[in-house]
């Protein structure tokens, strides 16, 4: 129970927290609605649909806020890199995107809330102005906008279709709009999807764009109208009685009505202002270059870049996300980062797992350039063992040149001491591989013999094997190198690097 | 995008779509709406749609991830043979049964998924996608090889005990040697 409460109190307590929010927005604003006096006739056309109309509305405001907070990543790395917080209340950041997609569920709920009380409220507005209802709806819903009367009831013919309704105003058509995106960016992001179809739920998720342009405007044709004051006042208490009265008697003055204040751009403008503060950061990081320092094809179709970038930082465990023009403008990627901020280069390991990887290494590999090998990394070894077979002798004929170069100037970055085991072979009479007279079949113990060997003469070095030859032997030297090498940090360990053709 | 099944999110957009046809059914009905006929179909329409898009179609390439509980509904959808299998005629179908919804606005939204469902089914049709159902696999072990049948009766043939053990401290006699040289001498 303790440990339920180290790990996931701090958690639990922020959701409290949001989920009470919620509560509070939604009961706060249904009883504003639903007993505030200047909605008395906006009430009796339309009931409690108004007030379950209007309290989603105030949650969805909030949670709109909020949503786009958790993707804003440069400025959630801002905060973890801060001092400002405990290593508890920084843990949270950790769960940005399982909240944002709580934050979602949330506006789905509210949004199927709020579409329902209103298509309730066109409904019985339309039949209101249709004279269906009681006199004084009838009467309320007469009221036009003339130079000394303003209407209650939004619509103004008597023969409407609340389809044709809901598309010639601002708050229906972008009502329909954003609802059909907010449908089309959640579909796209069920689990399945996502997981299978990346880019489909990357590009459809820019709805939002979409969403949130409809979304501040969706107030704005100001449909939902309260009583305002009169003078003399109007109360609605005597007067509800005396609808022929109205403009004849001092009591009864013609009552007035005005649409509210569109108020949800004053929610989302500042998460909108940051998301696109992000947007931008990640523009740019995207213009500046970035360098190829070593491209490495590792074994089980794993490509190694290692990359360089100016005024590049980076902290143990980051990720990064890249792109590669060539294959797709748009598409970013992320990659946790294999190297060490002690490096002063940065690179990733990327597996072949889909489109957007099979054509990256596809890429890589059709390019003929100064692309590094796995043999560059020889002279960083304590120990060399180098195999070529056949053809595959040139490479090393290049590293035993500059061995020797590098050993002549006294070069203080050699850390090679021994290059022992070159194995080179011409004869056709010979095995190729192995270089017997005796054919010899892959994974026979002569290799056994040989790491053996090596393992006693180097009983705590780090060994780099390098290999350029075919695929076959390249497995069998894999697998010894794993064999003879130890766990324990003080004995033999045997690296396995290779090229092949 | 060229691994992408469309069906598997022509699926998802119609089992919402269907959804919420249904709601709008349900609430055009429930309010006595003007044109309240078109929500009684919207009501089983939607659970016409919602009936059919339930099941899972098999993937075609990698693990199919089942809805709870489809199987059922899988045998059923599976019976009706070509006519689920294949997605030209879902699209169609789609596109005929949300004409209606079309007509009241309580229904309009989900009119509208389904026509859009109904346009990502013709495009996996168009791909060459059909719908596979998602049956359990039968266990089916190879048949055992005749001589595991019979495991051997006698222990193999080995020297004497005490020329077995070799001697612990003496590693150098232990040590194994390639009869053949293996050096390039």
């Amino acid at each position: 129970m303790g440990n339920w409460v180290i790990n996931n109190g701090f958690t639990s307590f922020m959701l409290v927290v949001w989920m009470g929010i919620n509560i509070f927005l939604f009961v706060w604003f249904y009883f504003f609605y639903d007993l505030g006096d200047q909605f008395f006739y906006t009430r009796h056309l339309l009931g409690s649909a108004l007030a379950w109309a209007r309290a989603p509305a105030a949650v969805l405001n909030f949670n709109c806020m909020l949503i786009l907070l958790p993707v804003c990543r440069n400025l959630l790395s801002l905060i973890r890199g801060s001092f400002c917080c405990s290593r508890t209340m920084r843990k949270q950041l950790d769960k940005n995107l399982s909240f944002h997609k709580l934050v979602a569920y949330m506006i789905a709920l509210m949004t199927a809330v709020h579409m329902i009380a209103h298509l309730l409220n066109v409904e019985w507005y339309n039949n209101s102005r249709q004279g269906v209802y009681d006199k004084l709806s009838t009467a309320l819903s007469n009221l036009s906008d003339t130079e000394n009367t303003t209407y209650l009831n939004p619509i103004r013919i008597t023969n409407l279709i609340p389809t044709y309704f809901v598309f010639t105003t601002i708050a229906g058509l972008t009502g329909v709009i954003i609802t059909l995106a907010l449908i089309l960016i959640i579909t796209s992001s069920m689990e399945v999807i996502r997981r299978s179809y990346f880019e489909v739920f990357w590009y459809t998720h820019h709805l939002f764009i979409i969403f949130f342009a409809g979304l501040v405007f969706h107030g704005a044709g100001r449909i939902v109208r309260s009583q305002t004051k009169t003078d003399p006042p109007h109360n609605f208490t005597f007067c509800k009685d005396r609808i022929d009265d109205w403009g004849k008697i001092p009591e009864c003055p013609i009552p007035q009505f005005a649409g509210g204040f569109p108020q949800t751009w004053m929610w989302v403008i500042g998460p909108m202002v940051l998301y696109i503060c992000e947007r931008i950061l990640r523009f740019i990081r995207y213009l500046q270059t970035v360098r190829y320092r070593k491209i490495v094809m590792r074994p089980s179709k794993v490509l190694e870049l290692q990359l360089v970038k100016s005024g590049f930082k980076m902290e143990v465990g980051q990720y990064v996300f890249l792109n590669c023009p060539a294959i797709s403008q748009l598409e970013w990627h992320p990659f946790t980062m294999t190297s060490a901020p002690e490096e002063d280069f940065f690179s990733v390991h990327i597996r072949s797992a889909g489109d957007w990887t099979n054509k990256l290494i596809d890429i890589i590999m059709g390019v003929d350039g100064p692309f590094g090998t796995a043999s560059e990394d020889v002279f960083d070894y304590e120990v060399s063992m180098l195999v070529g077979a056949g053809i595959g002798v040139t490479p090393f004929a290049s590293i035993l040149k500059s061995i020797w170069y590098k050993f002549k100037d006294s070069n203080p970055k050699l850390r090679t001491r021994k290059v022992d085991h070159v194995k080179v072979r011409f004869d056709e009479d010979t095995d190729v591989v192995t270089g017997l007279k005796q054919k010899t079949h892959y994974g026979r113990p002569a290799w056994d013999k040989e790491f053996e060997q090596v393992r006693k003469e180097n009983p705590t070095s780090v060994v780099g094997t390098f290999l350029c030859g075919p695929e076959a032997l390249g497995k069998v030297l894999e697998k010894k190198c794993a064999k003879y090498s130890d766990v324990d940090p003080r004995k033999t360990k045997f690296y396995f690097n290779k090229e092949n053709f | 995008m060229g691994q992408i099944e469309w069906a598997m999110w022509a699926n998802e957009q119609a089992l919402a779509a269907g959804l919420i046809l249904l709601t709008g059914g349900v609430v055009g009905v429930a309010g006595q709406f003007r044109g309240w006929q078109f929500a009684a179909y919207a009501v089983a329409a939607g659970v016409f749609v919602c009936l059919l898009e339930y099941p899972r179609s098999k993937r075609a390439k990698g693990t199919s991830v089942a809805r709870s509980g489809q199987y059922c509904f899988t045998v059923c959808v599976k019976a009706f043979g070509p006519l689920t299998r294949n997605y030209y005629v879902r699209a169609f179908l789609h596109a005929a049964i949300c004409v209606p919804g079309g007509f009241m606005l309580a229904t309009v939204l989900g009119c509208v998924c389904l026509g859009i469902a109904s346009l990502i089914y013709l495009a996996a049709a168009i791909r060459g996608e059909h719908w596979e159902p998602i049956l359990p696999q039968k266990d089916t072990r190879k048949p055992v090889a005749q001589s595991i049948k019979n495991p051997p009766q006698n222990p193999p043939p080995r020297p004497p005990a005490e020329h077995r053990r070799k001697p612990a401290k003496d590693l150098e006699s232990a040590a194994y040697d390639n009869p053949m040289s293996v050096t390039d001498e």
